[in-house]
């Protein structure tokens, strides 16, 4: 697989994806493909799948029926391989408090089979990129929110993977610290070609900086298509807003009971 | 910011070159076990916490037993006897609510990052338990300068210290990976707690570890026998006491602990990875 010769190469390619939870089908049937190099963004409202789709594209969670190759590889059939060329920062806090920045680094480096002669070099140079030199040998529980958020970048680049899913990378953090997490990622793609996969719930984040948005509601993708496409949609003047509301409540329409809501509910607590 | 590693065009993304399969294992592996400690070192303080529980049995429990004549067998003093016990007790103590590291851990989130690691999960079932493993040797040097400062007979041969270190790992690292696999089914710590609980009076009095297995009724000598911590304390008690010697043989016990913690650890391998569901 040589994905980097071509520009339109796909990142990920997902058909017919979905995962049901007992009666609840958090993913539907999803198909989407995602171009090597594409800043991707996720939006829908909370329970609509998007975590539930990025756990099966990280093979944290194994698909009920359909297929996806994520880097050239199967999340299925492959999942070590896929594992080998993603990297993942979750929406939670992955980084360990009770480690100090390099050595959670470090822990990573050793995890990824980075090669010894090289992880001190990488770690020292992921540090500086992200800022964080100086705080190296402190611990994470003593780092501020943006802070902890640039280490959980640097870790999970540490083994250069083409594909990047970042889930909700600013939830929490003030708009300064979201601005330069922005910035890093802006950088990551300008300088090294990867693809990015972001889930968010600030439309203005996703207006300004992805190339391409899915809108997903109750496992079904509504919509795709450039930030401008997905406007001109609802109407002239619309804002991303405009677009999340239209298009989902065109869809609630369709229905959407108090049971839906309780077994929704009741899967993103088990399973969230 | 360094300048050297900013090309014009976005260069080809090389995947890093492969160690041998053996040699990553062992790298993830021991990349786990190093993370716990560095943590004990952050945190020296939790060490001095985990030594209270043998300090109350050894100085009250054993104090008083050991006027009880014919407990210990042959020419063993008690306290000798109960030290060994004891040693493994604590040990256990810690293992079997190593789970709930692991459940913490999957609350927090850190767990997503390993798997979503390309380790194999039999690599980060086994640094987990090796890391047990190094919390159950820092409990062993606190109950050897407690039984030492109490006048037990502790045979301080380096090669006996080894054998009883590599009883403490092996010990603490199957009780650990029981823990673990409970914690991937029950997930939550509320749980865990009841069973952890639940788990850790019947193997720690269903067997040798404070009296010996000729004192008990059949039924509870067949249950003693079935029990991995009986052979990790027949271990402790030959290597750790000068008067002490083994009742099964050394290499059985070794072999039912290594056995027992292989094959838990295939399991919990299976069972780790519904932790990131």
């Amino acid at each position: 697989m040589d994905a980097t010769t071509n520009e339109a190469a796909a990142a990920v390619e997902i058909t017919g994806l979905t995962r049901k939870f007992g009666e609840l089908t958090a993913v539907d049937a999803v198909t989407l493909n995602i171009r090597q190099g594409e800043i991707f963004g996720l939006i829908g409202p909370n329970g609509a799948g998007k975590s539930t789709l990025i756990k099966m594209l990280t093979t944290l969670l194994p698909p009920t029926s359909g297929s996806a190759r994520v880097a050239g590889f199967d999340i299925v059939s492959a999942p070590a391989e896929v594992r080998r060329h993603i990297g993942y920062v979750p929406q939670l806090l992955s980084a360990d408090g009770s480690l100090s920045g390099y050595e959670n680094l470090l822990l990573s480096a050793r995890l990824y089979g980075v090669p010894r002669a090289e992880r001190d070099e990488r770690i020292g140079r992921a540090l500086a990129r992200m800022g964080l030199a100086e705080a190296a040998g402190h611990l994470v529980s003593h780092y501020s929110g943006g802070m902890i958020r640039r280490l959980e970048i640097a870790q999970s680049l540490l083994h250069r993977p083409t594909v990047l899913f970042l889930d909700e990378p600013t939830v929490g953090l003030d708009p300064g610290a979201r601005e330069t997490v922005w910035e890093r990622v802006l950088d990551l793609r300008d300088r090294f070609n990867r693809t990015m996969i972001v889930t968010s719930h600030l439309m203005d984040e996703i207006n300004e900086f992805c190339d391409r948005i899915a809108l997903i509601d109750r496992g079904h993708i509504a919509a795709v298509g450039t930030a401008a496409e997905l406007k001109a949609r609802v109407g002239p003047d619309a804002t991303l807003d405009d677009v999340f509301i239209k298009l989902i409540a065109e869809e609630t329409e369709s229905g959407g009971s108090y049971g839906e809501v309780r077994r929704a509910r009741r899967a993103a607590r088990d399973h969230g | 910011m360094a300048k050297s590693d900013a090309p014009a065009a976005p260069p080809a993304i090389t995947a890093d070159r492969r160690p041998g399969r053996l040699e990553s294992f062992i790298t993830q592996t021991f990349a786990v076990a190093a993370a716990e400690v560095q943590k004990l070192r952050h945190d020296p303080l939790e060490l001095l916490t985990r030594a209270v529980q043998p300090v109350l049995w050894l100085m009250l429990f054993g104090e008083v037993m050991a006027q009880v004549r014919g407990v210990a067998p042959g020419n063993l003093p008690y306290l000798d006897f109960l030290s060994a016990g004891i040693l493994a007790q604590s040990a256990l103590f810690v293992a079997i609510f190593y789970g709930i590291s692991a459940i913490w851990e999957r609350d927090l989130g850190v767990l997503q990052r390993y798997l979503v690691s390309p380790a194999p999960r039999s690599a980060l079932v086994l640094g987990k338990a090796l890391s047990a493993g190094v919390r159950g040797l820092s409990q062993a040097v606190i109950v050897y300068i407690l039984a030492l400062l109490l006048g037990v007979g502790i045979d301080l041969n380096p090669l006996s210290i080894l054998g009883v270190a590599a009883a403490i790992v092996l010990g603490s690292g199957l009780f650990a990976t029981l823990s673990l696999i409970i914690a991937c089914i029950v997930k939550t710590r509320e749980r865990f707690m009841g069973i952890g609980q639940v788990l850790t009076m019947p193997i720690f009095f269903a067997s040798n570890a404070i009296y010996p297995l000729s004192l008990m009724p059949g039924w509870l000598r067949a249950v003693s026998h079935a029990n991995p911590l009986t052979y990790e304390v027949d271990i402790l008690r030959a290597l750790m006491l000068v008067k002490g010697a083994s009742d099964y043989g050394l290499p059985l016990d070794f072999a039912v602990l290594a056995a027992v913690t292989a094959a838990l650890v295939a399991i919990a391998a299976v069972a780790y990875r519904r932790m990131g569901y």
